[in-house]
């Protein structure tokens, strides 16, 4: 397909400067969150007795006595060299109102540095041998042919999700992405320990990601490939579900720039800053994120907002640049979500796939299902899904989110799902080197559809690149959602970093990014 | 041809009570698992039964695709189905409608409320363009639409009802595991009505699991399922606002 370069170059310009400017908003900023991410990042894990986990112990503490501007990190560091204690032991201690960090001597300050660089240092560590070790499996196991089928479990209790998960990857799974309880993303704080019950999935707990993993290592060997896993770094608390994956081995985080503004409410102040310390994190953990543009159809036209998709995924591609992903750890979202009434649906679908395919090309892009029109009429939506698995091959996408004919009755049966993954493998395989002999005619439908939305992507970057991505939010730019710049939640834990401020991790990651670990 | 309506059964191609039916079963794939699921198919009360096809699906479950000839009929004479009542119009005959008999905005909140983070429902019915080609409540010239999107606890909701006087309340539940619905909505009516707003204002729940039925045993005006259009709700809830106020 011809597309017009020198536009696609153009679109890239005005993305980087939408990115470079929100970046000047987010380097002042920093968020309850991210400063919870760090106490993870030192190791610190657990509950109190009231079950509320230790990091939000220790950042409502620093907070109460007014000392976060200055980080978590240093008050950390200070008690560490005033008590002789590890953080995790701090925490305890905190827990049991046993101590209260603003009243502890004050050490020196190159000291307290040392000490919080020594511990950022073994968390690199720790988070690098994680990484080593799926590079080591992929090598050993191999992995599936592309694209890689992505399937869900969602039963809402991690033991149940283990057995459909494992049946999924029989059935021709690569990937398994354990869908999240309704309800988490707006919970400011990660639950703890494994859970047997969710609504519309299951808690994204660290000790969750621990049991799926040993899971599906366990079927990986068995089947002979590599079996990634996939959450959610999004909602409230994006940085820390990061810091979990990248010590459990998540090979996938769902992990926009925007959704949480549009689709969740949350604030863009605390968004925006969220995530992109969660993107480095998964930079450094060797994690793909994908982003969630497919959204955006769920609610607007896929035709008439086609062009909001793209113009977002270019945004994303360059806030994700900038949180130190390279672009082969950078899964933009697209969707295959155009009303099957229409005539024709079927070029429109394949032209915008392949635009995505050329643009992005060496980003592991993500393509999903139709879910906005299906109906409950599973036979019909097999074959809706049967169109989405074609399209898929013939434009050579890298992540296959599999479609279920149940969508929109239920959360996936086991049988569902392999119905559904037999039908994928069947479509892949049968159109398996389609691609190679297709070549779209010159400026017909398909190749004048991509220009067009490629056209009118560029028009939209310059106008967000005129009055920035905040107004632009603000003004309903995407999914036809408007959000105010101070509505939502979770704007009372965003704040400005003093001068003294200081996130060992910000120079370490870039460091050990530059290093290629 | 003619069929007794007091005793249908299914049909296929001939008028035999035959059914298809789709499961799992938790054991391995073999002979013995085949009569097993047609023992289980038995068991519900179906004849003839052909076991058409068996697949290891993995982890010790095995699928089946059955079909069966169902042995009783229903007496479709007798059955009574309560929905809401009302005549169905179109949004330009609603709009007048508003215009002439109520002269001013109708005003309308909807919101997908609690843990529920499924604004799908909802968006169909208050977003512009709408669905199925029926424009969605933020298109009507006589109505004033604010659509809260999803999980909006039920707290918020009744703050916005009263900030922008509603008239009509639209909720949607689309996760229905544990009941989880059941426990939102009627969070809510108690929240109304401790608040002494129940009565002030036409209250509409929906989803893929509401019956009218069901919204009215919860304290709901009405309740619609699958399917449901927005000129749908709205043509019930102009019908009522005007009865209601004897206009």
């Amino acid at each position: 397909m011809r597309i017009d370069r020198k536009k696609v170059e153009a679109c890239r310009k005005e993305a980087k400067k939408i990115a470079l400017k929100l970046k000047e908003f987010i380097d002042l900023h920093s968020t309850t969150t991210i400063e919870r991410s760090i106490v993870r990042l030192f190791g610190v894990d657990g509950v109190d007795k009231n079950g509320i986990p230790l990091p939000n112990v220790v950042v409502d503490h620093v907070k109460s006595f007014g000392g976060l501007a200055r980080g978590v990190s240093y008050w950390l560091g200070n008690a560490s060299i005033a008590l002789n204690k590890n953080p995790q032991e701090i925490a305890e201690l905190i827990a049991e109102k046993k101590i209260n960090l603003s009243k502890l001597k004050k050490n020196d300050d190159e000291e307290i540095k040392k000490v919080i660089d020594r511990w950022a240092d073994d968390a690199i560590k720790r988070i690098v041998k994680v990484r080593k070790e799926r590079e080591r499996l992929i090598k050993k196991l191999g992995e599936g042919e592309k694209p890689l089928l992505y399937a869900i479990v969602a039963t809402g209790n991690i033991y149940h999700d283990i057995i459909q998960a494992k049946s999924a990857v029989k059935n021709g799974a690569d990937i398994i992405a354990v869908i999240r309880s309704t309800a988490q993303s707006l919970l400011d704080y990660v639950p703890y320990g494994a859970t047997t019950e969710g609504y519309g999935g299951t808690y994204a707990t660290q000790e969750n990601f621990r049991i799926m993993r040993k899971a599906l290592d366990e079927v990986g060997e068995e089947v002979g490939r590599y079996i990634r896993l996939v959450n959610y770094a999004s909602g409230l608390c994006m940085p820390e579900i990061s810091v979990m994956g990248a010590f459990e081995r998540l090979d996938i985080m769902l992990n926009d720039s925007m959704y949480g503004i549009l689709f969740r409410d949350i604030n863009m102040k605390r968004t925006f800053t969220d995530q992109h310390f969660s993107r480095i994190v998964n930079a450094v953990g060797g994690i793909i994120i994908n982003t969630g543009e497919d959204n955006y159809l769920t609610t607007s036209d896929a035709i008439e907002h086609a062009h909001t998709v793209l113009t977002s995924q270019f945004i994303n591609e360059q806030l994700a640049l900038l949180s130190l992903l390279p672009k082969k750890q950078i899964g933009l979202g697209h969707a295959f979500e155009i009303n099957p009434d229409i005539k024709n649906g079927l070029l429109y679908e394949i032209a915008h796939a392949l635009l995505v395919r050329e643009i992005f090309k060496e980003e592991p892009i993500k393509y999903m299902p139709p879910t906005r029109f299906m109906t409950g009429n599973i036979f019909k939506g097999h074959a809706m899904d049967t169109m989405f698995n074609l399209v898929s091959v013939l434009t050579r996408q890298h992540i296959h989110l599999v479609g279920i004919l149940t969508e929109a009755i239920h959360t996936p049966f086991m049988q569902d799902r392999h119905i559904s993954l037999e039908t994928a493998k069947y479509v892949m395989n049968n159109a398996r080197d389609l691609a190679k002999e297709i070549e779209f005619k010159k400026n017909g439908f398909i190749e004048r559809r991509a220009n067009k939305v490629l056209d009118e992507a560029y028009r939209l970057l310059r106008k967000i690149s005129k009055v920035g991505l905040m107004r632009a939010i603000e003004a309903g730019i995407f999914a036809n959602i408007a959000r105010p710049i101070d509505g939502g939640k979770g704007l009372d834990g965003v704040f400005v970093k003093d001068q003294d401020y200081y996130n060992p991790f910000l120079k370490k990651f870039e460091k050990a990014m530059k290093n290629e670990i | 041809m003619k069929f007794d309506l007091k005793k249908i059964k299914s049909y296929g191609d001939c008028y035999d009570g035959s059914v298809q039916l789709s499961f799992t079963l938790p054991i391995k794939c073999s002979g013995k698992a085949k009569e097993a699921a047609k023992k289980y198919v038995e068991k519900m009360g179906f004849k003839d039964v052909m076991v058409h096809y068996m697949k290891d699906i993995g982890e010790n479950f095995t699928f089946f695709i059955v079909y069966g000839k169902a042995q009783h009929t229903i007496d479709v004479t007798k059955i009574k189905v309560e929905e809401a009542k009302f005549k169905k119009m179109d949004m330009y005959k609603i709009d007048d409608l508003i215009k002439k008999k109520i002269g001013r905005k109708l005003v309308v909140v909807g919101a997908c409320i609690e843990s529920d983070a499924h604004s799908i429902g909802i968006d169909a019915i208050m977003n512009m363009k709408g669905f199925h080609g029926n424009y969605g409540l933020e298109r009507y010239k006589w109505i004033k639409a604010y659509n809260m999107g999803a999980q909006v606890p039920c707290v918020e909701l009744v703050k916005k009802i009263r900030e922008v006087n509603a008239d009509i309340v639209l909720v949607s539940q689309v996760v229905t595991q544990r009941n989880i619905h059941i426990k939102n909505l009627t969070k809510l009516v108690e929240l109304l009505e401790a608040e002494n707003l129940r009565d002030k204002i036409i209250l509409i729940c929906g989803g893929p699991r509401i019956t009218h039925k069901l919204a009215l045993e919860l304290g709901y005006d009405a309740g619609f399922g699958p399917g449901t259009v927005a000129s749908d709700v709205a043509s019930f809830f102009v019908q009522k606002f005007i009865e209601k106020h004897e206009l």
